[in-house]
């Protein structure tokens, strides 16, 4: 038996940069987390703030500019085409426009095979049964969508079949990345319900993106927020929206928007939120939210405040909440 | 699920997926009728020999006593200065359009599709920079003249012709599919197939090549009826299928000596040109639109 807090993924100074001709995007820049197995990782932020890079890199899109990351123990260093096959059953991602991640030119069945043909050897020539099998794991009866291709099915049923072909290699770690953000909310719901059940089914670990905090709230154990590619708070989700510390937090927690007086008493005090994030090419020196911060102080422009942990588990990255030696 | 009834779904989903794609294409009926005709032209240039009232008038034959004579029953298309019926040679004349545009596009869209697909999707800076830009030095020469100087420096003769066209094709190919390629490339379906462990090969040949069908057999299409103009032009001036052959364009170069007093020696085997060129591009109209992804 593994232990409970076993951690599966660990990222340490993590740091994803693109060179591009307007200048250097600082898309992840040192961040830093761990997650555990079992659990659900949330990444919260706005667009723009880098947790999709963050996915993309850990899944191996990317290599990453810099920092460590592990997989239980084996280096997340190198892109895909340096990943050995072990790490590539173990990692997959659910991306977040189903419209792009299914190939237009292949059926239902090339798609959920093709993992199955390189991970799964043990099913032989018989993948029209083991397709079938994943089809009615994420409840879409195989007779109707075997022979379908993407573009004759709804956004919904597509992101149905890429968390299938995610799952096709019986992963340990899946990236879902906005899984719903393009999906209609109604369809929203079955998708998170689904989740949540093959979660608890195939002992998954989950590192669940969203820029929706109230679905983050249902979804996730624990929550990091990102901004501008640095992450500014880290907390389990209930402390993480019943106490925030971090200004930004308190900002984004507060424009949530609610429809009735008891839900507004859930929410952190009215702060205004203002302006908008800036370009990653340009990060303001300093701390990065300065210019937006109700509680700026001095020293916020001119110092970048380090992670600190206030209370078990739960860490800021904020002057107002300095570590223990400063 | 019982196996049969999913063997039987697969069935007809293909009987479906070719049911569909037919009418997609038959609901452009000008594509049809583009289609009709070329068939219909591709048989006669297979079964020239058969057909034509008079095959021997494709070599050479001369009958003084019948030369020059107007259209009538006993020959569709009159006949020439020495006497050969203009429609059996417009009819043995596509025998050779039709193999030059068949060759060219066999010998031109292989490497042009491969050094496309290498471009697009290397994430090698050089070898994709290299590749494009022999690419462009072949376009910014202008076919028609680099054919010329080809088959003028070797001699004039058909095999010439194709190569020298061929080595003018391929980069057009190659462009397209780089485009197609470069822009696949970043979506996440290709992504994924490379997170979930394949090799360049197939996320080459499979993954993004399907999708590079449509565009590449739209081309074709139309690249037939310019290949066919590129080999009578060539012919036209000399430099192609050699008398007394009938290509189609030394046939409207020597008609139109004669014009416009006997108009029928250059009119019929130009308007045959054009009528093999139109069918060619109506059809390509027809599979744009069938291999168009469309959004139920």
């Amino acid at each position: 038996m593994t232990v409970m807090n076993e951690d599966i993924l660990r990222v340490k100074g993590l740091v994803k940069h693109f060179f591009t001709r307007l200048g250097t995007v600082r898309a992840v820049d040192n961040v830093s987390f761990a997650i555990r197995r079992g659990e659900t990782f949330g990444l919260v932020g706005e667009s723009g703030s880098g947790k999709t890079t963050v996915a993309h890199t850990l899944v191996g899109i990317y290599k990453p500019t810099g920092g460590e990351a592990y997989f239980r123990d084996q280096s997340l260093g190198e892109d895909f085409s340096h990943r050995s096959k072990a790490l590539k059953k173990n990692i997959r991602i659910v991306f977040q426009d189903p419209g792009s991640s299914l190939n237009p030119r292949w059926s239902i069945k090339q798609i959920l095979e093709l993992p199955l043909r390189i991970h799964r050897t043990s099913y032989g020539k018989n993948h029209v049964e083991a397709v079938s099998e994943l089809l009615r794991m994420v409840e879409l009866p195989p007779e109707e969508y075997l022979y379908k291709y993407p573009q004759a099915i709804g956004g919904g049923e597509k992101q149905m079949v890429a968390i299938a072909r995610a799952l096709a290699t019986e992963p340990d770690f899946v990236a879902l990345d906005e899984p719903t953000s393009a999906l209609d909310v109604s369809i929203q719901a079955k998708i998170i319900k689904l989740l949540t059940r093959l979660q608890k089914k195939l002992d998954l670990t989950y590192l669940f993106i969203t820029h929706d905090l109230s679905l983050m709230r249902n979804m996730a154990n624990r929550v990091a927020i990102m901004y501008l590619g640095k992450i500014a708070e880290v907390a389990p989700t209930r402390e993480f929206f019943q106490k925030p510390l971090h200004p930004y937090t308190n900002m984004l927690l507060s424009s949530i928007p609610v429809t009735s007086d008891e839900e507004e008493k859930l929410k952190p005090k009215q702060i205004r939120s203002t302006g908008e994030i800036p370009s990653p090419v340009n990060i303001p020196p300093g701390c990065s939210f300065h210019l937006r911060c109700p509680r700026c102080m001095d020293i916020c422009s001119r110092l970048d405040p380090v992670m600190t942990e206030k209370e078990a588990g739960h860490w800021v990255r904020c002057h107002l909440y300095p570590a223990a030696g400063q | 699920m019982p196996k049969n009834e999913i063997a039987a779904s697969a069935f007809t989903a293909k009987r479906i997926n070719i049911s569909k794609g037919w009418y997609k294409f038959s609901r452009n009926p000008l594509s049809v009728l583009g289609l009709t005709v070329l068939i219909i032209i591709v048989l006669a240039a297979v079964l020239a020999p058969y057909i034509t009232p008079y095959p021997e008038h494709a070599g050479p034959y001369t009958n003084f006593r019948e030369s020059s004579l107007p259209p009538s029953l006993k020959h569709f298309f009159g006949t020439d200065t020495v006497g050969r019926d203009v429609f059996s040679r417009v009819i043995f004349g596509y025998r050779f359009s039709l193999l030059l545009a068949a060759v060219v596009i066999t010998l031109s869209v292989p490497p042009g599709i491969l050094l496309g697909l290498v471009a697009g999707y290397t994430r090698r800076k050089w070898l994709e920079v290299g590749i494009m830009r022999i690419t462009d030095i072949f376009l910014a020469v202008p076919p028609l003249v680099l054919a010329l100087a080809v088959t003028a420096m070797l001699s004039p003769k058909l095999l010439n012709q194709m190569m020298a066209i061929s080595l003018m094709w391929w980069p057009w190919y190659c462009r397209l599919v780089y485009s197609v390629t470069s822009s696949l490339r970043h979506e996440y379906f290709v992504h994924d197939a490379e997170l979930t462990g394949v090799g360049r090969g197939f996320i080459l040949t499979r993954a993004i090549l399907p999708n590079c069908v449509g565009p590449i057999l739209t081309k074709i299409t139309l690249d037939m009826g310019f290949v066919i103009i590129l080999g009578a032009s060539l012919s036209f001036i000399g430099l192609g299928v050699q008398p007394p052959k009938p290509g189609l364009g030394t046939m409207v170069a020597d008609g139109a000596k004669r014009l416009p007093a006997e108009w029928w020696m250059a009119v019929f085997p130009a308007l045959a040109i054009m009528l093999v060129i139109l069918s060619f591009n109506l059809i390509g109209d027809g599979l744009r639109d069938m291999f168009a992804v469309e959004e139920i």
